[in-house]
Formats: structure tokens, C-alpha cells, sequence
């Protein structure tokens, strides 16, 4: 399937990319698209369900429908990853 | 290390005690560049311009500990080295060194959202490929400590072959370790003995594996159910009660714009109207004096006296650009924008044309669609720029009455309306231009929504005075000059018994009978052409050529409720939505796209399109019976 498509809640992993638009692919890249990355659907505009915002690592990203049908996804059965909120640190070694 | 040292050879530049380090800073949007900026440079930014292209870059000084001088530029934001828009390409462009007249950075300080680290590592890989020394700094370290993230810095530095600094830009401890660094590099670079990381090899998607390889060892992310943005987000993204809310903020933006202002609006008249009887009192009666008092204190005052309208229109506009809703509101809007033919991308630059349309059609550039940037650029004129406020805020406070209806000030409702009908016929006007002149496919939207900050207060406090020098300036620069100019042309020759015997008078009268079908008197006339300077020049002109008539100077909407029919005074409002003066807008619309067909076209349909608004005002009210 392909991201112009994706439920909200419903966790999915990009598969690639499928546009003839060579330039859009980069841009698309460039903000932050790859594959194996997992991706969320937030929130839907008004008009049409247009645009939508996803969930794209740590970043949030708003792009048109007639753009997100450039990236094909795969659903995932469940998004948790292994959570462990007390090692919440930085580190910097000198 | 994955690194190559440049060659110590003859080939470097010799070391200068004085020699300044040449810094750019790198990112991507809302990384927080600029905040960092402001604290090392303590926001002395010099403005400039690239020569060639108006695009406008800060540049600001600052000392190390060691005594070294660094000058540091602030770029645009960038995610990758392509360069899809004109703002990315000059950016890149300054970065290679490419832009005449100017020297290539000697090192780069490439920034990064923390939080962001794994959907933009790979954008550091691309910025190797510039060949140049460069630093990683990981911005707002603590934010993405607190979202649950770990980084393991110093295998992230041995992975990416370039050093990693933590940092948190806005607090002075979290700057430490970059200045620290900033100090024992700057020699090296200067010396041409800085690593230069070598190049990531591959293409874009190659890299995006290698960030991505990297990333999911050295970051390690604990997935909260909730962040705070995500919060907010179920109220401000929900499709309904976004707009709302963000229809609500506009309004109530323009409701605070009247309100808050009122006292302090009166305190400056005031002010100016002491200062007039002082040189009134002092200066014996002649031509001095009344330049003086009816020239530059009518003139000027008339203008200044709007400072406070403008710094609090300018608070919310700050306010909601530095919090991060700025975005958001380009994500609503972005589908009504579509049904024109335009973009989400372009609800920022037509924002930014309700400060002054200057830098709003110079942050066009980041619309990546040339025909959306052209469509852009001639739809930004018909936002309200600040120079339209003083003309509507003395029109509408000598012509409509301070009452309420219902909750709300009628004041604030009618300058309300004429801030929507200019977007509303900026938006039928962009609909026309997509069908005809800059027809084509429309581009898309692509943008990141930030994570909700706090402003930092030190920088809004900057940017808001940034904004309220730029219009003092205006005042000083603009408006001085054409005010005594045009109290010269309205006060000789001396032995003139009226206005419309003296040489603005003469001027005035050749527009005269074009204007008098829309209901414009011969005064207006008159003030319409030094507003080609500037709009508000308009106003100051109405005040000297009013207060020269005038024994007593008894404000100048008094003296206009006296001069004018309501009809008039309506139709001048209308006008003024469309507005076709402003000769620094049609020359930054020559430049911006390098022809003049443009500007040309710009003014002619502003022109015309004012010219049938105010007549349709003035014959509907006066039909009406105002």
C-alpha cells in the first residue's frame, strides 16, 4: 500500500519509494524518508482528509496525498518497542 | 577516525593573529540556528544581501575566549545539498563559496535537532561532501532527554568520522562545551589543520542507510505513549477546531492590535501635540516654524504614533512563528490554499506580507514551484502590510464609531473585514493568475511541524525590536523626507490662499478628475503620490496638508470628520485593501524575478483593481445614505 492510504493509528514501515517524479523522491528523502522507517499517520486536514501529518521518527512531517502515494509502506502488527523510560540520559564520553 | 588531514603545504594561507574565522551555521529548519546565533553574536547581526540575489543572510561577530574573532553567518534552513528552492540554493551557494563577492566559510557548524537525529543524521553525510572542517551540534540535548532519548555521543562521532557536540543553545552551561570546542578548532582551521571529514560515498539513499546504520546503534529511543506536542496536537491539528482556533487567534490578534494600544496611542499624541505647542511657543511665526511644526512633527508624529499597533501585531506574529504554530497553520490552510492553486508553504511568505511585503515576497524563495513562487509574489502586495495599519487606524478611529457589537469592538470588526477582503481577493487573484499566467501543475507541500517550544524570551524580545527599529527607520528614512518635501509643495508658492493654488495643488489637480468619480478630493489626490514611498506616507502628508489649513491642529481624524463624507473616507479604506503605491514592493518584484513584466503587471491590476473598489464603496454607502 502506499502512504496516501494509511488509517491513522496504524503503525506501518516504509518499503520504498514509487513515483516517476525523480526530484519529489529526493526531497521526500532529504526531509527524512527511507526505508525501514517507521511511520504513523497523525492527523488528516478538512478538506478531502488533505494533507495529512505523520510520524516519521522523532519528527513530525505534513505533505499533500497526491505526494504520500510516492511512498509504498508495509503494516506493522505492533509498534511498541522495548520501553525503558527510567534510562532516559546522555552521554558524552570525552 | 574515517577522516583525511588537508595537506600542510605552502598552499595555506599564513596565520594572522587578527585573521577572523569564517563560520557558517547549517540545518535544517527550526533547529534552533538562529537562537544560537543571537546568543554567541548577542544579537548584533548585521543584515545583508547577496550580491546578485535579494536574499538576506545575517552576519554577526563574536569573540572567543582565546581572543580569536569569528564571524559567524546564519543561513536559511537546509535538509539536504540539492537545492530544491531558492532559498536552499543560495544557501548551499554561500556554503560552496559560489555567490560573487564572497568568500567561502572556512568551516561549518552543522546543527541538529536532537530529538531529530534519526530522520535527519543523513543530512551530515551530504554536508561532508562540501569538503569543508565541520562540527555536528546536537541542539536541545535536554528536550530529547526529556522525550527518552539517549545518544551515544562518542560512538556516534567515531561512526560519522566528524566531531559531536551537545548542546543546549538557549541556556548559557549548555553552549560551554561548543565554545570550549569553538576555541582549540578555530586555530586548527585557520592553520588548514582541521580534519576534513572525507566523503560519504554513495547516493542519497546509500546515505540514508548509512545514517540509518548508525542511528540504530548510537540513539536509543524509549517510545512515550504521548509527547507533549502530541497533545496539543489533538486540538490544534483536529481538522475543525484547528481552524477555528486559528480563525479565533487572527481575530483576536486585531482585536489586541485596537485595545492594548489605546493608551499608549494617546500618550505619544499627546506627546507630539506638547512638542507643537512648544515650537509653536518658542520658534516666532514664519516658514520655519511651520516647517517644523506642520511638516516633520505633523508629518513624522502621524506615523510614529502607530508604534505600538505595530509591535503588538508583530508579538503575535513572533509569538506564533517561535512556538512553533506557525507550520501548523500552513497545514491547515494548505487545502483552501490548494482550491487556488496554491501551497501550505506559501500561507508563511503571505504571512510575513502582513509585516511589509518586501520580506514576504523575498521568503517566497522557499517555495519550490517557480510558477507558485510567481503567483505567490503577486498575491503578497494584497496582504495588510504594516504601512496600510496607520492609514486604517485614523480612518477607522475618525470615521467608525468605538462602540460594541455585541462582544466585539466595531473598530477591530471593520479592520478585521479589510484584512479578510484583501485575502479574499488575494486569494480570487491567485485563482486567475493559476488559470492563466502561471498556469501548470501546483507543487506540494512538504514541511516539518515542529515541536512546541517556550520562546526563548531574549530572542522575541530581539525580533520584536528588530521589527519596531525597521519601521522607526522607515520613519526616519522615508517618511522625514517626504514630509518636509511635500510641506514644501503644499505651503509655496507663499503667496497662495488655497491648496489649490500651490505647486501639490497643481500636482494634485491633474489627478483630480480621474479620482473625483471615486470620490476622492483633491487633498487625497495630493497625498496619494508621496505615498509611492511608502503607504503610510500617506497619512503624514493628509496631516501636513490639513494642519498648514488648520489654525488649531486638533488631531488629524477630527480634521478629517470635518473634510470628508463618510462615502469618501470608505471608499479611501478601499482602497487602500489594493493600495498600488509602494515603489520599494514593485522593485523587490524586480528583482525577485528578474524582469520587468512583473511589477508592471502588478501595479496595473492593483491599480485598477483599486480604482473599481473604492468606486464601488463610495457610490454603494453614498446610495446608501452614509
Amino acid at each position: 500500500m502506499t502512504l496516501d492510504k494509511l488509517k491513522r493509528k496504524t503503525p506501518a514501515k516504509i518499503t520504498g519509494f514509487s513515483c516517476d517524479n525523480k526530484d519529489l523522491e529526493t526531497r521526500l528523502r532529504e526531509i527524512g524518508f527511507a526505508e525501514g522507517d517507521n511511520i504513523e499517520a497523525l492527523h488528516f486536514g478538512l478538506f478531502n482528509r488533505n494533507p495529512i501529518s505523520v510520524r516519521l521518527n522523532g519528527a513530525i512531517i505534513a505533505l499533500r496525498r497526491s505526494d504520500a502515494s510516492a511512498i509504498t509502506l508495509e503494516l506493522v502488527e505492533s509498534s511498541s518497542s522495548p520501553i525503558d523510560i527510567k534510562s532516559a540520559r546522555v552521554t558524552r564520553v570525552a | 577516525m574515517d577522516t583525511v588531514t588537508s595537506p600542510e603545504s605552502g598552499v595555506v594561507t599564513p596565520i594572522f593573529a587578527d585573521k577572523t574565522l569564517r563560520l557558517a551555521l547549517l540545518g535544517a529548519p527550526n533547529c534552533g540556528k538562529t537562537s544560537l546565533f543571537n546568543a554567541l553574536t548577542g544579537g548584533r547581526a548585521k543584515i545583508a544581501n547577496y550580491p546578485g540575489v535579494t536574499v538576506e543572510y545575517r552576519v554577526g561577530h563574536f569573540e572567543l575566549p582565546s581572543g580569536q574573532n569569528v564571524e559567524l553567518l546564519d543561513l536559511p534552513g537546509v535538509y539536504g545539498d540539492c537545492g530544491h528552492s531558492m532559498d536552499e540554493r543560495v544557501a548551499l551557494d554561500a556554503v560552496r563559496g559560489n555567490l560573487e563577492g564572497q568568500r567561502a566559510p572556512d568551516a561549518l557548524v552543522f546543527m541538529m535537532d536532537a530529538s531529530h537525529i534519526s530522520t535527519h543524521l543523513h543530512n551530515i553525510l551530504q554536508a561532508k561532501q562540501h569538503g569543508l572542517p565541520i562540527v555536528l551540534v546536537l541542539n536541545m540535548m535536554d528536550m530529547a532527554a526529556r522525550d527518552g532519548m539517549t545518544i551515544d555521543i562518542a560512538q556516534l562521532e567515531e561512526k560519522l568520522g566528524v566531531t559531536v557536540i551537545s548542546c543546549v543553545a538557549v541556556r548559557a552551561s549548555g553552549r560551554g562545551a561548543l565554545i570550549q570546542f569553538l576555541d582549540a578548532w578555530s586555530g586548527d582551521v585557520l592553520a588548514g589543520k582541521a580534519d576534513v571529514p572525507s566523503r560519504a560515498k554513495g547516493e542519497l539513499k546509500d546515505l540514508q542507510a548509512q545514517a540509518r546504520a548508525i542511528t540504530a546503534t548510537t540513539v536509543k529511543r524509549v517510545r512515550k505513549v504521548e509527547t507533549f506536542t502530541q497533545r496539543i496536537d489533538q486540538f490544534v491539528m483536529n481538522p475543525v477546531l484547528g481552524l477555528v482556533l486559528l480563525f479565533g487567534i487572527l481575530f483576536l490578534m486585531f482585536q489586541a492590535v485596537y485595545s492594548w494600544s489605546a493608551p499608549m496611542i494617546e500618550g505619544i499624541e499627546a506627546g507630539f501635540a506638547w512638542l507643537q505647542a512648544v515650537v509653536e511657543s518658542v520658534i516666532p511665526s514664519g516658514w520655519v516654524q511651520s516647517l517644523i511644526s506642520s511638516g516633520i512633527i505633523a508629518g513624522v508624529g502621524s506615523v510614529i504614533v502607530f508604534l505600538p499597533q505595530i509591535v503588538i501585531l508583530f508579538a503575535f506574529i513572533l509569538l506564533l512563528e517561535a512556538s512553533g504554530y506557525m507550520a501548523r497553520a500552513a497545514f491547515l490552510v494548505d487545502t483552501l490554499m490548494s482550491k487556488v492553486g496554491l501551497n501550505g508553504r506559501a500561507f508563511i511568505p503571505l504571512l510575513s506580507s502582513f509585516a511589509c511585503a518586501i520580506p514576504g515576497i523575498m521568503a517566497a524563495r522557499t517555495i519550490e514551484q517557480e510558477r507558485d513562487r510567481l503567483t505567490t509574489i503577486m498575491i503578497a502586495p494584497l496582504m495588510t502590510c504594516s504601512a496600510r495599519w496607520p492609514v486604517y487606524f485614523l480612518i477607522i478611529g475618525a470615521f467608525i464609531p468605538d462602540e460594541k457589537v455585541g462582544i466585539f469592538n466595531l473598530q477591530g470588526v471593520v479592520a478585521f473585514g479589510l484584512v479578510i477582503s484583501g485575502i479574499i481577493f488575494a486569494m480570487i487573484m491567485a485563482f486567475i493568475f493559476k488559470k492563466s499566467l502561471t498556469r501548470g501543475e501546483s507543487s506540494s507541500l512538504l514541511i516539518e511541524l515542529p515541536s512546541y517550544k517556550m520562546p526563548v524570551f531574549k530572542d522575541y524580545l530581539q525580533g520584536l525590536w528588530d521589527r519596531a527599529a525597521i519601521f522607526m527607520s522607515r520613519a526616519g528614512r522615508i517618511i522625514l523626507p517626504a514630509s518636509i518635501l511635500i510641506w514644501f509643495l503644499a505651503s509655496y508658492p507663499s503667496n497662495a490662499t488655497s491648496i489649490r493654488e500651490t505647486f501639490a495643488g497643481k500636482v494634485g489637480s491633474v489627478l483630480e478628475p480621474l479620482l473625483a468619480p471615486i470620490g476622492f478630493n483633491l487633498e487625497i489626490a495630493i497625498s496619494l503620490i508621496p505615498a509611492m514611498a511608502a503607504r503610510e506616507v500617506a497619512v503624514g502628508s493628509l496631516a501636513t496638508i490639513y494642519s498648514l489649513g488648520e489654525e488649531d491642529v486638533d488631531g488629524l481624524g477630527t480634521m478629517l470628520q470635518s473634510a470628508w463624507s463618510l462615502p469618501t473616507a470608505l471608499a479611501f479604506l478601499a482602497w487602500f485593501v489594493f493600495a498600488p503605491q509602494c515603489l520599494s514592493t514593485f522593485a523587490i518584484i524586480r528583482k525577485e524575478t528578474n524582469s520587468w513584466k512583473w511589477p508592471f503587471f502588478a501595479f496595473a491590476y492593483l491599480f485598477v483593481l483599486a480604482y473599481i473598489a473604492a468606486g464601488i464603496t463610495f457610490h454603494a454607502a453614498t446610495a446608501a445614505g452614509l
